[in-house]
């Protein structure tokens, strides 16, 4: 019996009304992989982080999760998402600690008052992410990066095995995006799986193992070497220069 | 009259005793929920429910029902209708609501109008917690306890609802159904806050008190309690004062209320409008300290 993949993704269509938004889209990735997933604006790279995390529903296709239904691999708590910065309301009332305690709540009883095992794995987590020191702070105090380092310390918190991470580096300064780069590469050695949109083409070759290149449809998917060639690029991206 | 007959006089009637039971619980019970009301923004939609349940009010005492069975089906009939005509048509979230909740309101307007005048309509209208009765009390109590019993048990993940929904469902947990429950809880808050402030200043209880407490801190259980203790206050002072004053005990509850938010508007700490003036008379000065600060941290974490 073989393993399944970490990611698989099957005939994946779905349509916003008239809108074609993903075009029969396949798509396999193995376990301790990082996976740069590029693409223009509107390609449908958010689109497709959505659908595997069933926050968007298919018209058709399917979505398997190490070979369990999504909403079974959620229950487990084997799907992490970072979203967009733009989806989080950064005035809320919460600490950072609060943030990345919420990584846990699968793991506890149904009040998800936190234990022991909750607290360490939540101060492990900071620790790793460098957040130990603005552990207290509101989530909306911290820079741009620091927002994005404490949604993947939520990540590490739960215990996720398949990551999905949505422009984990926009409008994130340099120090933040190499402390990013190094967690999210520690994360593939421990065997998890991360797909990550990005728009930062510059940095793929130095993070990703291999890339996806979206535009509604996978125009490629391999080893960043061969998929950041100019004539993909060119078609992916149109006449826009690569940044 | 000394000082100590001045204060305590007032709660020897049992008519006081009973509006400041009333007013002090479904003060409490409404300050905990506007905490994650005015968070994720359903203030209009606390308005719609406590204008929705006019006709269940008005058949309850048709039927001869406590009110609180006619104002909770109602309550809760609207919520699932503005759900059902968001989701099933073009029309946009705050349209369905001002539709579904006028649209009830109305239906309750032309019932009354219908049934006999002697009927009161200015206390379902501005509510009256100085004719509060005794089933009408137990109501409220059991309606309290029932409500905060199911906060203590589910607070956390509604919190995490209000937060981050997608959060919650890539976790395993069904925001749909925390949804449903929040909407419920604050169906259920609305009828205990009927009977002291009326159909038209419920909502008051339902955002005031969360908005005040959310200018005074960054802490979510801070602001409950923060929320829990001046809806309280206010409505102790307001009872007091309607009742030295011989005004509208609703209307006092609510004035002070607002009296809180505008203290906490103008006054907070590092939210209200004079600290925020100082800050940005400040914030060329702290902005260069804490770029320094900034790229110090920085070189640490990558040290």
């Amino acid at each position: 019996m073989t393993t399944p993949p970490a990611l698989e993704v099957r005939e994946v269509t779905v349509r916003y009304g008239d809108v074609l938004a993903l075009d029969n889209v396949t798509v396999e990735i193995g376990r301790g992989v990082v996976c740069g997933l590029l693409g223009a604006n509107g390609s449908g790279k958010s689109t497709l982080l959505k659908t595997i995390a069933e926050l968007v529903t298919p018209q058709s296709g399917h979505v398997r999760i190490h070979g369990l239904p999504p909403a079974q691999a959620r229950k487990n708590g084997l799907l992490g998402y970072v979203p967009q910065s733009e989806q989080v309301d950064w005035a809320f009332p919460v600490r950072v600690i609060d943030v990345v305690m919420m990584g846990r709540y699968g793991h506890m009883g149904l009040t998800r008052r936190p234990r022991k095992s909750d607290r360490d794995a939540v101060a492990e987590a900071l620790e790793r992410t460098g957040l130990t020191d603005l552990a207290h702070r509101q989530i909306g105090a911290l820079s741009g990066g620091q927002r994005k380092r404490a949604f993947i310390a939520r990540g590490i918190a739960q215990g996720a095995t398949v990551f999905l991470l949505d422009e984990p580096f926009a409008g994130v300064d340099k120090p933040s995006e190499r402390t990013i780069v190094r967690v999210l590469r520690e994360m593939r050695d421990e065997g998890a799986t991360l797909l990550v949109s990005t728009h930062d083409l510059a940095g793929v070759g130095e993070l990703c193992d291999e890339a996806i290149l979206l535009h509604r449809r996978v125009l490629a998917h391999g080893s960043p070497d061969r998929v950041l060639v100019p004539e993909l690029m060119l078609r992916a991206f149109g006449l826009e220069e690569p940044a | 009259m000394t000082l100590i007959d001045w204060l305590t006089v007032p709660f020897t009637f049992e008519f006081m005793q009973r509006a400041l039971l009333a007013s002090v619980l479904a003060g409490a019970v409404c300050a905990v929920l506007s905490c994650w009301v005015t968070l994720i923004g359903w203030s209009l939609m606390g308005d719609a429910i406590s204008h929705a349940v006019l006709p269940g009010v008005v058949l309850s005492y048709l039927l001869g029902l406590p009110f609180a069975v006619g104002a909770l089906v109602f309550g809760v009939g609207s919520v699932a209708l503005i759900g059902t005509v968001n989701r099933t048509s073009r029309v946009k979230e705050d349209a369905a609501i001002g539709i579904v909740f006028t649209a009830m309101f109305a239906l309750g307007v032309v019932i009354i109008s219908r049934i006999s005048s002697d009927t009161d309509l200015r206390h379902i209208l501005f509510g009256n917690p100085l004719g509060v009765s005794d089933v009408e009390i137990l109501q409220i109590v059991v309606m309290t306890v029932v409500t905060l019993a199911v906060v203590a048990f589910t607070h956390r993940d509604l919190t995490l609802y209000a937060f981050d929904p997608a959060h919650a469902h890539v976790i395993g947990l069904r925001p749909r159904r925390l949804e449903a429950l929040l909407l419920g809880l604050l169906a259920v808050t609305v009828v205990i806050a009927l009977q002291v402030l009326g159909i038209i200043m419920v909502v008051a209880m339902l955002i005031i008190p969360g908005a005040t407490a959310y200018l005074l801190t960054d802490r979510f259980e801070r602001m409950m309690l923060i929320a829990v203790a001046t809806s309280v206050a206010a409505s102790v002072v307001g009872v007091y004062a309607s009742f030295l004053l011989d005004v509208a005990p609703g209307g006092m509850i609510v004035l002070v209320q607002a009296l809180l938010f505008a203290a906490a508007y103008l006054l907070a700490p590092r939210y209200g409008l004079l600290a925020r003036r100082a800050g940005a008379r400040r914030a060329a000065v702290l902005d260069t300290a804490e770029a320094a600060q900034g790229t110090a941290s920085a070189e640490r974490v990558q040290g």
